[in-house]
Formats: C-alpha cells, sequence, structure tokens
C-alpha cells in the first residue's frame, strides 16, 4: 500500500486499523532488533552495573572543611574516627539528539541479500538510542518532533517516528531546536546537497553541540559496477542521468565520492565531530560499537 | 530440386535474401543497444558529468556476426536444404521385379536388405513404377502393383531356410516369360544355385538387371560330430579371403533350466582356405545339455546345426547276479553289452542300491532273478519316472520262480519254469532263427543276418497280454524280446542270455542296433539309409532362416530315408525329428555340403545396400538459428550489463548445486528418526512441551516456549535451542529438564509404556509443568473438564504430596524475586512438592531449611504458554490483560519461565542463603 492510497483509505475506522496494525508490526521486529544489539553491546563491551534509581555510589572521601553536616555518611563513619562523604556518581544526564535520514534515497539496496540503507540507519540509530536511555541519557529528535527525553518509553516513540519514510529523494538535516551543548548524531547517505550538512553542522558548532556523522553507503556506490548505456535515476525520481557508457563514468564518480567524504571530514574536523563510514554489507555490530565510543568519548560522562 | 554444388535446394529462390544481409549490417550497426533504467542513489554526483565520446556504445563487431549468422542460418534453413540428393532412376518408368534370393544365407544381413529394398521402393514411388516381388526360394506368380503396397509387405518376406534349386529357378524362369517387360533388380544372397545362370538370362531377355548384393562373405556350419572324446566343429565360408577368426557358441540350457551359451571355442579361417575346425572337450553332462550350436555375429539356419542324439551318452548301469569267474572276460555276462555299448555310452557298474541314485537312463541286469524288496521297490519307482530296465535270461532266471505263476512285477512277461533247447546234440531239430520284424516292433527295418541262430531260451507262458508285449520273435513264433511299458518307463526281456552261450545274437551287428532301436544306446555316427529304412520321423521343432526354432506344429512325418536324403525344402525343413525315443537333427548344411560364392557376368551392375539416404537439414539450420539468437539474447544482456545479477546468482546456484553434490553423504542415511531426534534433542539444551494432539493448543505451545527461550537467551545464561514437541509414545524423555504439558479435555491418554517413561523421567529428576489453562477455576474440583482430564492423566504418575506453593518456596528466588506466578491468567494457586513436615520456620531465618532436590511437578492452570507465546519475529501472539498493566503481567510471567527453568537446572542452590547467617557467623571468628 503506497502511502498516498493510505491516506485516502485512512478516512475510514477500518482501513485506518488495518493500515496501524501493518505499520505496527514492524515497530517491535525493528526494535527487537535494536535491542538485541544493544544487549550484545552492554554485554561485551562495557558491562557497566546501573544502579538502582540512578544515583550511584562512586567513592567514599574524608570530609573535608566546607562539606555540609548533612553530607557526612555515618554508617561509615562509625567504623572508624575519620568522618567520611558518600559522594555519589556525576549523574547530569547528556541530551542526545538523532537525525536519521528518512528521504527516498536511503531506502536502497542494490542486492536482495543487503538491507536498505535506511533499516540499517534506523537500527544504528535505535540501537545507540537504547544503550543511551539504558545509560541514563536523554535521547530525542532533532527538531520538534520528538525532544530528548529519558525511559524506555521514549525509545517506542523513537521507533515509531523511524518507521516513517520521507517523501523527498535527499532529505535535508534537520538543524532546528538543537539543544545548546547537546550531543548529535546524523546518519545519512549525505547524498544530498553538502550545503546542507554544512548549515546544520555549523550551526550545531555555534550552539556548542557536537556529534558524530554516520556515513551509510551501499557497497555498489562505492564500487559503481556499471556498465552500458544507462539512465541512472534517483530512487524518488527526481533526478535522472543518461550515459551511453557507464563504465566510462567509474573513475569520475569514485572522485567525485572521495571529494564528498573528504569535504564531511573536513567539515567533521572544523567543528569538532566525529566521521564515521559504514557500509551495508559490513556487521551492524561495529558499527554500533564505533558509534557508541565515538559518542562516549566525545565526553558524554 | 534445384542441386548447388551437391546440396539439394527445394527452394532456392528464397537464397536471394542473402544478398540483404550486408544491408542489415549496416542497419545494426548504426542502431544503439536500448538503455537500461537503473536506480541509483548516487545519481547526485553523476550530475553535470559529461560523456567522453559523442558516439554511442556501437554494437560489437562479434555480435553483429552472431546475428548475421543466425539470419543466414534462416535463410538456408527456409530454403529446403538436402544432402546426398538421389538422382533419379535411369531404367525408366516401366515395371520393376524385384528378385530376392530369400535364403538363409542372406538371414544375417536381412534388416540392411530391408532397408535397400525399402529405398528402392521409395524411388520406385516417386516415379510412380509398379512393383513385384519374386522369391527365388519361394517362387510364385510376380503381382504387379504399386511399391507403397509392397512397403507395407515387406516385413512379411523372411528367409527360407533352404536354398533355392534348379526346379524353383526353373519355376521363376517360367513366371518371368509370362510377364512383359519389366526391369529387374535382384538382391542377391551371394551363393550360387543351380538355375541361376538361366533365371539371370529370363530376366535380363526382359529388361534392364542390376544386382544388389552384400559384400560380406557368407558363413556355414557343418553337423558337429563326436570324435575321440570332443565335439568336431566345422565353419564353412563362401569366398576364400584373408585370414579370419570365428567363434563357435554351445546353446543350451544352464541347470536352472534357461536357455544359455554353455561352451565357446573359436577357430581360425587360414588365409585362402574355407574351412576351419576346432574340437571342443567338454564333461558328458554339459554335452547332453547343449541344443544347439551357432556361429557368433551370424544369425541365419545355415550357420545354426542342432545337436541329436549323436552327442548325447547315454548312462548305462550294467548289474550281474554274479561275478564269481575272475578272469574270464569273454566268459562275462556283461562282456558283449559292454562291448557293444562302450563307444555310445557311459557305463556304471555297482550294486543295485548304489546305482540308483546316480538315476542312470538304462539298467541292464544280467540272467539276475530275484530282487529284494528294498531293490524291487527303488527299481519299481526308478522305472515309473521314466527309466528302462533292460534284462536277460539265463541258468539262474531259467532255474527260479521268478514270474512263474503270476507276472513279476519287473518282468514284461510270465515265464514258463526251466525254458527250452533247441538244435543242441541232445535235442531235436535245428537251432531257431529271427523271424523278420513286425512293423509295430522298434526293430522294424532291421536286417536279419543269416547267421543268427538261437539254441536256448526262456520260454513265455502264453497269456492274453503277450502278443501286444512281443517286439521280436523266432521262425516258429516264440517271443525272443517282450517289452512291457511301465508308467513312464519300460521294461525290456531278451530270453537269451547276453553272453553267446544262448545264441549268436550278441556276437553279430544286429544285436548292437537292436541296442540303439531300443535307445540303450546311441549310435556314434549318422544312421545309414537302411538303418532307417521302414521309420517315420515326426518334427518336433523346425527352424526358420534365421535359425530360430519354433514348435513343428501339424507338420507331417518324413520317412527315414527322406530324411538322410532329400534336400531341405518345404517338405524337408531343418529341424529335430522324433522316432520312439529317438531323436534326429536335420540341419540345413550336412556334412557333404559345399557353398560356393555367386559370381557375376561384367554386363550386370552390382551395387552393395548401402545407400544413402536423402538428408533434409532445413531443421538442423533452423535450429542453429535458434540457438544462435540464444546466444545473442545473452550476449546482448551481458553487453549492457543487465545480465550482472542474473549471472551472480546463477553462478552461486550452481555452486550450491556442485557443493551439494560434491560433499559427501554427511551423517548416516540410515539413522533411525530415534537418532536423528535424540541428536537434536542433545545438541543444546532444549525446552519440550508434550504434543496433545490439537494442533492450536500445540501450536501455541511451542510458541510459548520459544518466547521464554527467547528471555532466557537474552537474560540469561541459559541459552536454549528451539523448543521441541514430544511424543510420550515415540520420544525418549531423558533429553529434557522440563515438560510443558498443557491439558485438553479431548487428549489421549498416554499408553502404559509411555508412563513407565514418565515416570522413570520424574524420579530422574525431570520436571513437568502441568497447565489446565482454565485459570484454575474448579480449583482442581471434578468441575472442571480439563481438571477432571489432569486427574485422569495423572493417577497412573508417581508424584508425591502436594501443597500449594508456599511463600518461601525456593521457586520464588531462583532468579527473580516472585510472589505471583501469572499466565494468561493471574490466578495464585500453583501446586508443588509438599514440603517435609518437620520443616519448621526457625525464628530469624527467612524461610525453611527445605529439602534438596526439584519438584518433580508444578501444577497450574494460568496458561503460560500463551503469555510467553511470541511469533518469529518475537512480536508478542496473546493479548494478555489491559494496557500496561497486562505487559507487567506478561513480564512476570516470564520471570516465573526464568525462575522454574533456572529451578530445574540449578536446583535449590538458592535455598542455601538459609545457611548465610551461618557462614557469617563463621567468619566472624
Amino acid at each position: 500500500m503506497t502511502p498516498s492510497t493510505l491516506s485516502q483509505d485512512s478516512s475510514r475506522p477500518t482501513a485506518l486499523r488495518a493500515d496501524a496494525e501493518s505499520q505496527a508490526a514492524s515497530l517491535p521486529a525493528l526494535l527487537a532488533r535494536a535491542e538485541h544489539l544493544a544487549g550484545a553491546v552492554l554485554l561485551g563491551d562495557h558491562g557497566r552495573r546501573r544502579a538502582g534509581m540512578g544515583d550511584d555510589f562512586w567513592q567514599y572521601r574524608p570530609a573535608q572543611s566546607g562539606d555540609s553536616r548533612r553530607l557526612i555518611d555515618h554508617r561509615r563513619s562509625a567504623r572508624g574516627d575519620q568522618e567520611f562523604v558518600r559522594e555519589r556518581e556525576w549523574q547530569i544526564a547528556q541530551s542526545v539528539m538523532l537525525w536519521v535520514d528518512q528521504g527516498a534515497s536511503m531506502r536502497f539496496s542494490s542486492a536482495d541479500d543487503l538491507p536498505l540503507k535506511a533499516d540499517r540507519a534506523r537500527l544504528l540509530g535505535l540501537a545507540t538510542a537504547i544503550l543511551l536511555v539504558r545509560g541514563g541519557e536523554r535521547v530525542g529528535l532533532t527538531g520538534t518532533a520528538l525532544p530528548p527525553r529519558r525511559g524506555n518509553a521514549q525509545i517506542l516513540r523513537l521507533a515509531e517516528m523511524f518507521t516513517q519514510d520521507a517523501a523527498e529523494d535527499y532529505a535535508p538535516p534537520e538543524h532546528r531546536a538543537m539543544i545548546p551543548s547537546a550531543r548529535a548524531l546524523f546518519i545519512s547517505d549525505f547524498m544530498g546537497d553538502i550545503d546542507e550538512v554544512r548549515l546544520a553542522l555549523t550551526k550545531a558548532a555555534d550552539r556548542g553541540v557536537r556529534g558524530v556523522l554516520m556515513h551509510i553507503l551501499d557497497p555498489s556506490e562505492e564500487a559503481f559496477p556499471f556498465r552500458g548505456r544507462t539512465i541512472f535515476e534517483s530512487v524518488g525520481g527526481s533526478l535522472s542521468h543518461e550515459t551511453l557508457k557507464a563504465s566510462e563514468l567509474k573513475d569520475r564518480y569514485l572522485e567525485r565520492l572521495a571529494a564528498r567524504k573528504s569535504e564531511l571530514q573536513k567539515l567533521c574536523a572544523l567543528t569538532g565531530w566525529q566521521y564515521g563510514l559504514h557500509h551495508t554489507d559490513a556487521s551492524a555490530q561495529s558499527a554500533l560499537l564505533w558509534l557508541y565510543r565515538a559518542l562516549d568519548t566525545g565526553g558524554l560522562r | 530440386m534445384t542441386v548447388l554444388g551437391g546440396i539439394g535446394f527445394t527452394a532456392p529462390w528464397l537464397l536471394l535474401a542473402l544478398l540483404v544481409l550486408p544491408v542489415l549490417w549496416l542497419i545494426l550497426r548504426a542502431v544503439p543497444p536500448a538503455p537500461i533504467r537503473r536506480r541509483f542513489p548516487g545519481v547526485a554526483l553523476l550530475l553535470g558529468l559529461k560523456d567522453d565520446e559523442t558516439v554511442s556504445d556501437r554494437t560489437p563487431w562479434w555480435l553483429l556476426l552472431l546475428r548475421m549468422l543466425a539470419v543466414a542460418a534462416i535463410i538456408l534453413g527456409l530454403a529446403g536444404p538436402v544432402l546426398n540428393p538421389s538422382e533419379d532412376q535411369a531404367q525408366g518408368d516401366g515395371p520393376l521385379l524385384i528378385v530376392l534370393d530369400g535364403s538363409w544365407a542372406g538371414a544375417t544381413r536381412w534388416t540392411e536388405q530391408e532397408e535397400a529394398i525399402a529405398a528402392q521402393l521409395t524411388r520406385a514411388s516417386r516415379a510412380g513404377r509398379t512393383v513385384a516381388f519374386l522369391d527365388m526360394a519361394r517362387p510364385e506368380p510376380p503381382v504387379f502393383q504399386t511399391a507403397d503396397v509392397w512397403r507395407s509387405r515387406l516385413p512379411g518376406f523372411r528367409p527360407a531356410p533352404w536354398q533355392p534349386d534348379a526346379a524353383r529357378a526353373a519355376q521363376a524362369v517360367s513366371f518371368a516369360a509370362a510377364q512383359d517387360g519389366f526391369d529387374t533388380l535382384w538382391f542377391s544372397d551371394g551363393l550360387d544355385y543351380p538355375g541361376r545362370e538361366d533365371a539371370l538370362a529370363a530376366f535380363e531377355s526382359r529388361g534392364f538387371v542390376e544386382v544388389y548384393q552384400t559384400a560380406a562373405n557368407v558363413l556355414a556350419l557343418a553337423p558337429a560330430g563326436f570324435e575321440d572324446g570332443a565335439v568336431q566343429l566345422t565353419a564353412l565360408r563362401a569366398a576364400a579371403g584373408p585370414e579370419r577368426e570365428v567363434t563357435f557358441q554351445a546353446n543350451g540350457r544352464d541347470p536352472a533350466g534357461n536357455a544359455s551359451i554353455l561352451a565357446t571355442a573359436s577357430a581360425t579361417f587360414q588365409a585362402g582356405n574355407t574351412i576351419a575346425t576346432t574340437a571342443l572337450a567338454l564333461p558328458s553332462e554339459l554335452r547332453a545339455r547343449i541344443t544347439r550350436f551357432d556361429l557368433q555375429g551370424q544369425r541365419s539356419a545355415g550357420t545354426t546345426t542342432l545337436a541329436d542324439d549323436g552327442l548325447r551318452r547315454r548312462e548305462v548301469a550294467l548289474i550281474t547276479g554274479s561275478e564269481n569267474r575272475e578272469g574270464l572276460p569273454l566268459l562275462s555276462p556283461m562282456h558283449y553289452i559292454e562291448q557293444a555299448l562302450l563307444p555310445t555310452a557311459d557305463l556304471i557298474r555297482g550294486d543295485l542300491r548304489d546305482v540308483l541314485p546316480a538315476n542312470p537312463d538304462v539298467i541292464v541286469l544280467a540272467d539276475v532273478a530275484t530282487l529284494a524288496p528294498a531293490e524291487a521297490e527303488q527299481l519299481g519307482a526308478w522305472i515309473d519316472e521314466g527309466g528302462m530296465l533292460v534284462r536277460f535270461a539265463g541258468p539262474r532266471v531259467a532255474a527260479s520262480d521268478v514270474s512263474r505263476i503270476d507276472e513279476d512285477p519287473m518282468m514284461p512277461v510270465r515265464l514258463r519254469s526251466g525254458g527250452r533247447t533247441v538244435g543242441g546234440a541232445m535235442s531235436w531239430g535245428a537251432p531257431k532263427k529271427l523271424a523278420p520284424f513286425r512293423e509295430t516292433s522298434p526293430f522294424f527295418g532291421l536286417r536279419i543276418p543269416d547267421d543268427v541262430q538261437v539254441t536256448s531260451q526262456v520260454m513265455a507262458q502264453p497269456d492274453p497280454t503277450l502278443a501286444a508285449r512281443v517286439i521280436a520273435e523266432l521262425t516258429d513264433g516264440t517271443p525272443l524280446v517282450t517289452r512291457k511299458m511301465r508308467e513312464q518307463g519300460q521294461i525290456v526281456l531278451f530270453h537269451i542270455t547276453a553272453t553267446a552261450d544262448w545264441s549268436t545274437l550278441p556276437l553279430s551287428g544286429l544285436f548292437v542296433q537292436m541296442l540303439e532301436r531300443l535307445a540303450v544306446s546311441t549310435s556314434a555316427t549318422r544312421p545309414s539309409v537302411t538303418q532307417l529304412e521302414g521309420t517315420t520321423w515326426t518334427p518336433e521343432l523346425v527352424m526358420d532362416g534365421f535359425g530360430a526354432l519354433r514348435d513343428a506344429g501339424t507338420l507331417p512325418g518324413v520317412p527315414g530315408p527322406d530324411l538322410l536324403n532329400a534336400p531341405p525344402g518345404p517338405d524337408m525343413q531343418p529341424g529335430i525329428y522324433a522316432s520312439g525315443d529317438r531323436r534326429l537333427a536335420r540341419n540345413v548344411i550336412e556334412a557333404e555340403t559345399t557353398i560356393t560364392p555367386v559370381t557375376w557376368p561384367v554386363r550386370i551392375p552390382v551395387k552393395g545396400f548401402a545407400v544413402p539416404p536423402e538428408q533434409p537439414v532445413a531443421g538442423w539450420l533452423l535450429s542453429l538459428a535458434i540457438l544462435l539468437l540464444l546466444a545473442d539474447v545473452v550476449a546482448s544482456l551481458s553487453l549492457s550489463g543487465r545480465l550482472l545479477g542474473t549471472v551472480n546468482r546463477a553462478a552461486m546456484v550452481a555452486l550450491a548445486v556442485t557443493a551439494g553434490v560434491m560433499t559427501p553423504g554427511t551423517g548416516h542415511a540410515q539413522t533411525p528418526q530415534a537418532d536423528l531426534f535424540a541428536l537434536d534433542a542433545t545438541a543444546e539444551l532444549a525446552l519440550a512441551y508434550v504434543q496433545t494432539g490439537n494442533q492450536r493448543v500445540d501450536e501455541m505451545s511451542e510458541a510459548g516456549l520459544r518466547g521464554l527461550s527467547d528471555t532466557l537467551f537474552f537474560r540469561t545464561s541459559v541459552e536454549p535451542a528451539a523448543p521441541m514437541g514430544v511424543d510420550l509414545e515415540m520420544d525418549e524423555l531423558a533429553f529434557f529438564p522440563i515438560l510443558y504439558w498443557p491439558i485438553t479435555p479431548d487428549q489421549p491418554r498416554p499408553s502404559s509404556e509411555a508412563y513407565a517413561k514418565l515416570n522413570e523421567y520424574l524420579r530422574s529428576g525431570g520436571l513437568i509443568l502441568f497447565d489446565t489453562r482454565d485459570a484454575d477455576i474448579a480449583r482442581f474440583g471434578a468441575a472442571s473438564p480439563n481438571g477432571r482430564k489432569l486427574q485422569d492423566l495423572a493417577a497412573p504418575l508417581d508424584i508425591p504430596p502436594l501443597e500449594p506453593l508456599p511463600a518461601d518456596h525456593v521457586l520464588t528466588r531462583t532468579f527473580y524475586l516472585l510472589q505471583d506466578f501469572p499466565g494468561r491468567h493471574a490466578s495464585r494457586d500453583v501446586w508443588v512438592e509438599a514440603a517435609p513436615p518437620d520443616a519448621e520456620q526457625v525464628e530469624g531465618m527467612p524461610f525453611r531449611n527445605l529439602n534438596d532436590g526439584v519438584t518433580p511437578v508444578v501444577i497450574g492452570g494460568n496458561d503460560w504458554a500463551a503469555a510467553w507465546a511470541v511469533t518469529s519475529s518475537g512480536a508478542p501472539l496473546v493479548p494478555i490483560g489491559r494496557g500496561f498493566t497486562g505487559e507487567r503481567q506478561r513480564e512476570i510471567a516470564f520471570r516465573f519461565g526464568v525462575n522454574l527453568v533456572m529451578h530445574v537446572l540449578t536446583g535449590n542452590y538458592k535455598s542455601d542463603q538459609v545457611h548465610v547467617p551461618a557462614l557469617l557467623d563463621r567468619l566472624g571468628q
């Protein structure tokens, strides 16, 4: 069912219900996969124990002058003569804003056994979100649609947002309503206008937002294995380019792609972001590990 | 049809279309291949890129050539090319006479000849000629008919097992003379025969004569002889030629009764020689089974020779009354019989009881009067089965009372006592001579030498049956040889001794001939005409021209002399002939037969059978065109890059297929199902459910355990494999730590063997989770059908006393801390094994110090499977409760499942916490 017929049929309650069911059916799958992915990272990489209600014990330190009497931990202090202060883990939650490209260009895979780029992007985004939520952070989307919140319900909302495809071919990064000094994660193929990306990053840098650019590419976009007379069309159909000898174009296409990558990297270096490249034929696990570390080392804690 | 360069074309004008090919070349070259539309997000990077060459990708020259070839093949194919176009018959269009020799000599190549004739008929039919056939071996007045009529009758012609002869040739000449004018096609067998020249002259006087003849030499097989203990085989060939080896085959029945080749022998025609001989030594048992000899690779009556009694040697047992006179061989009662039989029979000597198990053909008793009752009984049985008992009289028989008053079963007639002596010194009268044999006698036709005299004999008692039993008598009418049939066998009595004491018969040649006639012996040489005088032989099996034997049916018998003298023909067909017990083979080739090759005058054109047939090649060309076009499709696709995905997939499929083929059989194909089940169940830990036979319940159980397995996998270090259904009757239970058993009112009650297995399972530490799935509304009363069924099912089980799950039971803390155990329903009542009555809660302890071991059963009605059930994608299958509390209930249900599995796997480990205070106490000191 295409989106257009969907909106027409949605006037009838039964159609709406059926449509909602089919839309919702994909949600648990994405959630489950993302949780599975996130669970593996949690177990394998960190083994970080989560405290009950969020106030983690950090250390006991001797009480110094200036400490409030109320801060003294009597239970510890009673064992000896010295007074101790119980320090808790520094727990100011960060806000992380995701932007996962929902444009039509992401709905592409060159082979049946490869996932769509959009699938991989959403999976990575959601898994990262789960990890962050478990870490106690607040996660949301850039823009005004879903401001950062904490808790498992936010994961559900994120998953719901991720099921909505955008109609336009190359979606520009959403850079509105960025929270100052927050973190951001942009996942896209960055095939669209580079100026939009530059604008978004500059704006983010202005507000002290740092983060990660995740560049997702299909293997065929790296290899350009085409020959003969070909009309290339964008997935949405808005762009097309005809060539008589596709094989002749390969070198120049690869040059342009490399230029695009280096420009993104330069942009990231300028704004203090991190740049990551992921191919859909690689394992999502490694990408998630990289992502999580990139966000981690960015000073989340 | 136009012939161009040896190839005929039915539509030659179509070839002009070949001129279009260069034009087509130019057109195809100018048109670029069609573009492919391809979705590619990277197009944004391509925008603005210009092609280096403004010319389009031209179709490569080899692809063009491929297409040109395809078009050329189509044009050529449609023009109707024909290979070997046969030229029209040069002999005009009058009637055509096809003459066949039709003898056995052509049988081996009969099918080739038939094909050649069919080809000639096709040509005649095309030329509109009428055709007649004249078979020289069986001449009949020729009838001219259209060739098509003859073609359908062509398979009816069969080679005759004889040669044309002068008389038949003369007949053919007369038939030819009756016709006006015709051309002749003569299909010769390659052998000359009398009258052929005359026939050729007659045909030539009527028109053109053309001879078709195979170049192969004609072979023949002379009758097999028996000499020097071996079968002598002789092969003949018509024309002397280079050295050539032939292989003889001895055909017969193997011990199982199937026709087979019993032996082979090879012989060599020396260069320039027309005869090849060899000897084949065989054991007599094997030799007796041979029915015919033939030549390998030949299939005609001439290369088949039938074996008859000449090769068969009978086993004759000789038994005398007493052998007390050593060193006097000439006086031995058996001497003359031995001498008569030695060349032609295998002799056995010994006691009667030793001889009988060898099952001889004939037993000769010389002057044996009485037989022991046991011997008589065995001998009688042997005779009844077809044995032949030949007795000779003598002094003991004459002196005994055997067959005196009553006819002895082992004697053909009653005997008078004493016998008589004639022509002796003390008696009147001259020695008696033999009277000529009567027609009913088997000896009829034998010449009686003058010097055969009988001086003594035993006398037969006159009797009503006597006359019928006499087969030889003296001139005064007294019986000399009598015979009695008994069941399938016979008893023959010579009223004289086997020695020369009583008569001179054993000294004469007549004695040997008489034994032959009685089939006591078989002659080594073929009987002479005089020996066969007066006999009539009926055909049993006759041969056709191919050498195949068939039943003679109602063919009339032939006189004995004809069997040897008359040439083979319709009245004297080759085959097996029988007279009485004797069998004689009449072969196509007799010992004195010679075969001579035919020589045709030089004016007669002689051709071989092989005529290269016309071969239309249009179909081949059109197929080639299609193949080329297919290749063009593949090539075009690959050129334009569209083949890429397909090729990859195809290559993978091919690889997979190859791998599948190459992989040696892994595992054991013969592994029983039970073993496979055991392997599956034990490879990894698996949760199991009892199959109830209700499909919905079983599916729900599986989905529920799948959900629980996933939960365990995700949350704990227990990583179960996919859940398995268990058939209580068939499957082994010991592999599973836990069985989930949903109760349905209609499930069958397990058999007593299954209950034995279940009890064993419970005793060895297994756990069964019974689920009545009815929210336990009846509290295990009889009111709920599921509850009743549970009581019924569990009655034979070895279940300890139960109690509702106490608050301090280990199930409440094996992994999660739980107070409730909900499934789809949230009833609190779950029953487990009761704690021992002496378990008392100690002050200050959180729970009692309970027994070790795992409760063997957990009984509840909360329909846990439904709460656990997930689809294959991991989504919950059944809605639980309402809203978020429902989700909470599902979560608690999962936790109960985790606790349960942990309880099964770890036992009462968590109960050990009861000792924590004591441990702390000890640490403190």
